[in-house]
């Protein structure tokens, strides 16, 4: 728990101040106007970072933890002491509620949605600053939120991220009076926050584009954040009145849920998945957009299919919402139901498939190196590929039969998650970085860095199949009750994903110390240094206020590289010849 | 697949892991092809001194994308059309189609424990002979069995990994089910939804018998783990 | 606070601020939607509600639904004379839109009171907790127009962002449409 209280403290500190201190109006800014109350969209993008960052950092000791508990039973963990049960459900729902809601969602999509919007599309800020503004400080305040609702009586909830009723409803069931209430208004209050930079996002790239930057000229990291945006605003809204319904079973005994009282615990699974399974599209589509700027730029190659890409996308968030009971297939709604859920979720592959197809089809004749943002870009395709063909598995009903609930689910959506949220956040990172700082982070720690993190990573989930596939199910505490479970061969599987945990923990704080190091240290980069064609990179590094001197004309699509009889084997779209 | 990390202990637990088979299958292949591909473009494509990167006009794009996107596509989509109908007739099986069933057993879980009710000598259900035990459920081999499946306070979830057989227990609602064990044994019952801070603890012991170990245990029903387990 | 030049833009023909209005509102429909979806799957496992429904006052309901639409007539009317840039009009006429939104409000917790002293409170029975949610969500919403068009008065009578007279306008009438579908699914569905 070391990290969490001081940074429950700085979390307050933003917004508690921020709300006594007025309107920030002068040109002359103060240290605590800069970098707490500026509506500058590069500002806001970097609080995001951070504060995703730092929740990041305690999702990982939360790992940390269970994970130690699963290979050590009953023995104190250190930093930690003992797991019990109720800690041990407290840990794993924190795990994935902030990784997914506190890391995933702000990084991918706040930041990077931030700062790439405004600078890809050529302008000046987002069309809404100051509901920008707030949007941070409302997700701020909820991180403050989930992180103090380990500190209230009772301890934090322990429901699973999913908050299925009864058990999450009633306090006599979960045991957690206040932390349930607690972690359900942080997410409540999360989503608000979301839907409040959606709707700058989206409006801001319809219509704030620089002139001449038609629909098809707009790189597709916009693109894909934006319609990550609108997948979210359109799923999002019936788990905010579900969430509204919940809060008031808890709080005020109402029987939404209450199936002693004519509600229904099956219609809260519906609200959630129903915004659960497009909210992996919603982090999906962003790393997905960074990992097509970054392999363009470094195998030179125009992005393949273009269109094509944007096409399978659409399709993909469409279908995404025809889906969701696939969660569902075992806990007992009508099999007739399971069957059509089967179909639809067996054929998103179709257009998942292609989009994967259409990025490795971009390094077909191109002159690829071996940077870091690349690798990084190059591993999510390559892990992601494991995390989408074993989704076909579970999102087989006959097979999900024996599946669900497994570890071999929550190894295959790690392979999709962690891809996505901490492989894409690093290639992005890694990539932007010059951008954003004006240096350049030092390129053989960031290799060291790479490897160790993508070997710890497949040394966790790849054992974890086979546990799962062995009958490990999810969200137990101590395996030594399960006779046929608690084997030694098991057990040395369970071992291996832990060591494999530590490992990639180990190496983290190389990153980190890398990345606070080099934006006082590091070599200092020019506006362009990977020889891009996106706007962001015709402007400063870092871009002052208001980005360009002047705002850009657009000329041309984002990746016209090596297009023959040029000089340069890149084609700003900003450059009138 | 799944024969190689366990016993396959009903009748439909085949069926099951033929289907895993299956997609294994396809999809490993794919898988492999893929990463194939994919790390043969790293090697074949990279930075070399003096040359330059193709640039695609609309025309080669398009030849190109009927090669590498849309067979690829109508491929998929037909191996999709194998794996749906691979799990859709496995779940009719296991989950839609009842057989006429031998004898009927209630389950119920409970924050931490399950009660088994069984039929009893007469094999009747809800009769004065039935066999109420806690966290202990005894089969025969070869019978097959309809259960009833409630829950009195939170979701839980009825899972024994040999038999393949997984179904959720909503308060409120009894789910009905099936199976026929075909492998005697002591086997686990996991609760496989989260139910609250005991979730961890809430296993239970399944023996499945043959006929004569069966009909002496009708006999005299004692809980065979009473000392151990004092619920 | 210097306005970006971003917010000048307008790509696609549509002015900023009523683009981001309609966004709002998609995303409000999906909540209604998703509380709606979610009581009519429970009203049609529950044929026994509508005697609870029955206790709902219909006349007031009505009313209420009178009050609402009469109030977007006045918020038409404001948006006309802001285009005629008449912004002390339209404050005017924003002011008898509050007002029905007031009446509404007024009418709605002399009902409320009334079910509440009759013992028809929001843990009644799961019809009861929709009914107050939902109603309860819908005026909150009338409770956030009136204030943004408090606001909003306040800047025309001074002709100051008379282009925020029309985006006040659509957010009332969409609070109109939602109180539209409520109207005849907690009172006169019996």
């Amino acid at each position: 728990m070391a990290e969490s209280p001081s940074h429950a403290h700085d979390g307050h500190a933003h917004a508690g101040h921020g709300a006594h201190d007025g309107h920030g109006g002068h040109h002359e800014e103060s240290w605590f106007v800069h970098y707490f109350w500026s509506t500058d969209h590069k500002m806001i993008a970097k609080q995001y970072l951070v504060t995703g960052m730092l929740m990041g950092v305690i999702g990982a000791y939360f790992a940390y933890v269970f994970r130690m508990q699963l290979a050590f039973p009953g023995k104190p963990v250190p930093g930690y002491g003992l797991v019990t049960g109720a800690d041990y459900n407290a840990l794993v729902t924190n795990h994935g509620a902030i990784m997914i809601f506190w890391v995933a969602m702000p990084v991918l999509i706040a930041a990077f949605g931030n700062y790439l919007i405004p600078l890809m599309i050529g302008c000046d800020d987002m069309v809404f600053p100051r509901i920008n503004r707030l949007s941070y400080q409302i997700f701020a305040i909820s991180a403050v939120l989930v992180v103090a609702s380990f500190f209230v009586q009772g301890g934090a909830f322990g429901g699973a991220w999913t908050a299925y009723p009864p058990l999450s409803a009633k306090a006599e069931y979960s045991l957690t009076p206040a932390g349930s209430s607690l972690w359900l208004i942080a997410v409540a209050l999360e989503f608000v926050a979301f839907l409040l930079g959606g709707i700058n996002f989206v409006t801001t790239a319809m219509n704030s584009r620089a002139p001449g930057m038609k629909a098809f000229d707009i790189p597709i990291a916009v693109w894909m954040i934006v319609i990550a945006s609108i997948l979210f605003m359109a799923s999002v809204g019936p788990l905010i009145a579900g969430a509204l319904m919940l809060l008031f079973d808890q709080m005020i005994g109402t029987g939404f849920f209450d199936p002693d009282r004519g509600g229904d615990p099956i219609l809260w699974q519906h609200l959630f998945w129903f915004f659960g399974h497009p909210e992996v599209y919603v982090v999906l589509l962003p790393a997905m957009g960074f990992v097509a700027e970054i392999i363009t730029t470094f195998s030179r190659k125009k992005m393949f299919a273009y269109k094509t890409v944007l096409a399978t996308t659409f399709a993909t968030g469409l279908l995404s919402f025809f889906v969701w009971a696939h969660h569902q297939f075992i806990a007992g709604i009508d099999p007739r139901m399971a069957n059509v859920f089967s179909v639809t979720t067996v054929l998103i592959s179709v257009p998942i498939a292609e989009m994967c197809f259409v990025y490795i089809a971009t390094l077909y004749g191109g002159s690829i190196t071996f940077s870091v943002p690349m690798l990084w870009a190059l591993a999510f395709i390559a892990e992601f590929l494991l995390g989408g063909v074993t989704g076909i598995y579970l999102g087989s009903s006959g097979a999900d039969i024996y599946f669900h609930d497994t570890y071999f689910v929550v190894a295959h959506f790690h392979y999709t998650f962690f891809p996505i949220a901490i492989i894409g956040s690093f290639a992005g990172m890694t990539y932007w970085y010059p951008k954003m700082f004006g240096t350049f982070m030092n390129e053989a720690w960031n290799k060291l860095h790479f490897w160790v993190t993508i070997i710890g990573f497949n040394g966790i989930f790849l054992p974890l199949f086979i546990t799962g596939a062995s009958g490990d199910h999810r969200r137990i505490f101590d395996y030594t009750n399960f006779p046929e479970l608690d084997t030694p061969e098991l057990q040395s599987l369970r071992v291996l994903a832990t060591v494999s945990l530590l490992v990639m923990l180990v190496i983290q704080p190389v990153f980190l110390i890398n990345f606070f190091y080099s934006m006082f240290r590091g070599k200092k980069a020019g506006a362009n240094p990977w020889k891009a064609n996106t706007l962001e990179w015709q402007a400063a590094s870092p871009p002052p206020h208001g980005n360009f001197p002047t705002l850009p004309e657009v000329y041309r699509g984002p990746y016209e590289f090596s297009v023959p009889g040029r000089d340069e084997d890149y084609w700003p779209q900003n450059s009138p010849n | 697949m799944l024969d190689l990390f366990m016993l396959q202990g009903s009748s439909f637990a085949g069926s099951i892991d033929s289907l895993v088979w299956l997609v294994t299958f396809i999809v490993g292949t794919w898988f492999v092809l893929v990463e194939g591909i994919f790390f043969w473009l790293l090697f074949r494509y990279r930075k070399q001194d003096g040359v330059k990167a193709e640039y695609f006009d609309d025309g080669r794009e398009h030849a190109i994308k009927h090669v590498w996107i849309e067979w690829p596509h109508r491929a998929i989509l037909a191996l999709d059309v194998i794996i749906i109908y691979g799990a859709i007739s496995v779940w009719m099986e296991v989950k839609m189609y009842v057989p006429v069933t031998d004898e009927t057993i209630r389950i119920t879980a409970q924050q931490w424990a399950w009660t088994f009710q069984h039929a009893g000598k007469d094999n009747k259900i809800g009769t004065a002979d039935d066999i109420i035990l806690i966290d202990e459920m005894h089969v025969e081999v070869g019978k097959k069995y309809l259960f009833e499946l409630a829950s009195k306070d939170v979701l839980h979830s009825f899972s024994v990994p040999v038999w393949r057989l997984k179904q959720d227990a909503i308060p409120g609602r009894v789910i009905t089910g099936w199976f026929e064990p075909t492998l005697a044994g002591e086997y686990d019952v996991q609760c496989a939804e989260i139910c609250g801070i005991g979730h961890g603890i809430m296993p239970a012991k399944l023996y499945v018998e043959y006929p004569e170990k069966h009909a002496a245990w009708l006999e005299n029903p004692a809980p065979m783990l009473a000392s151990s387990n004092p619920q | 606070m210097m306005r970006p030049i971003a917010t000048t833009r307008s790509a696609t023909g549509i002015p900023t601020g009523r683009l981001a209005v309609w966004w709002v509102i998609a995303s409000e429909i999906v909540i209604f939607g998703g509380l709606l979806g979610g009581y009519l799957l429970h009203r049609f496992g529950h044929p026994e509600w509508a005697t609870a429904a029955a206790h709902t006052n219909t006349m007031a309901g009505g009313f209420n639904t009178f009050v609402l639409l009469t109030s977007s007539l006045s918020a038409v009317l404001a948006h006309a004379a802001a285009e005629k840039g008449e912004g002390p009009k339209a404050a005017k006429y924003l002011g008898l839109t509050m007002l029905g939104g007031l009446v509404f409000l007024i009418v709605k917790s002399f009902e409320w009171t009334y079910e509440i002293s009759h013992g028809y409170t929001i843990t009644a029975n799961t019809f009861w907790s929709f009914y107050y949610t939902a109603a309860g969500l819908h005026g909150f919403h009338v409770i956030a127009g009136m204030v943004i068009m408090g606001f909003v008065a306040a800047d025309a009578m001074k002709n100051r962002e008379l282009q925020r007279v029309e985006l006040i306008g659509i957010y009332w009438h969409f609070v109109d449409l939602v109180w539209i579908f409520l109207f005849p699914l907690l009172y006169i569905a019996k």
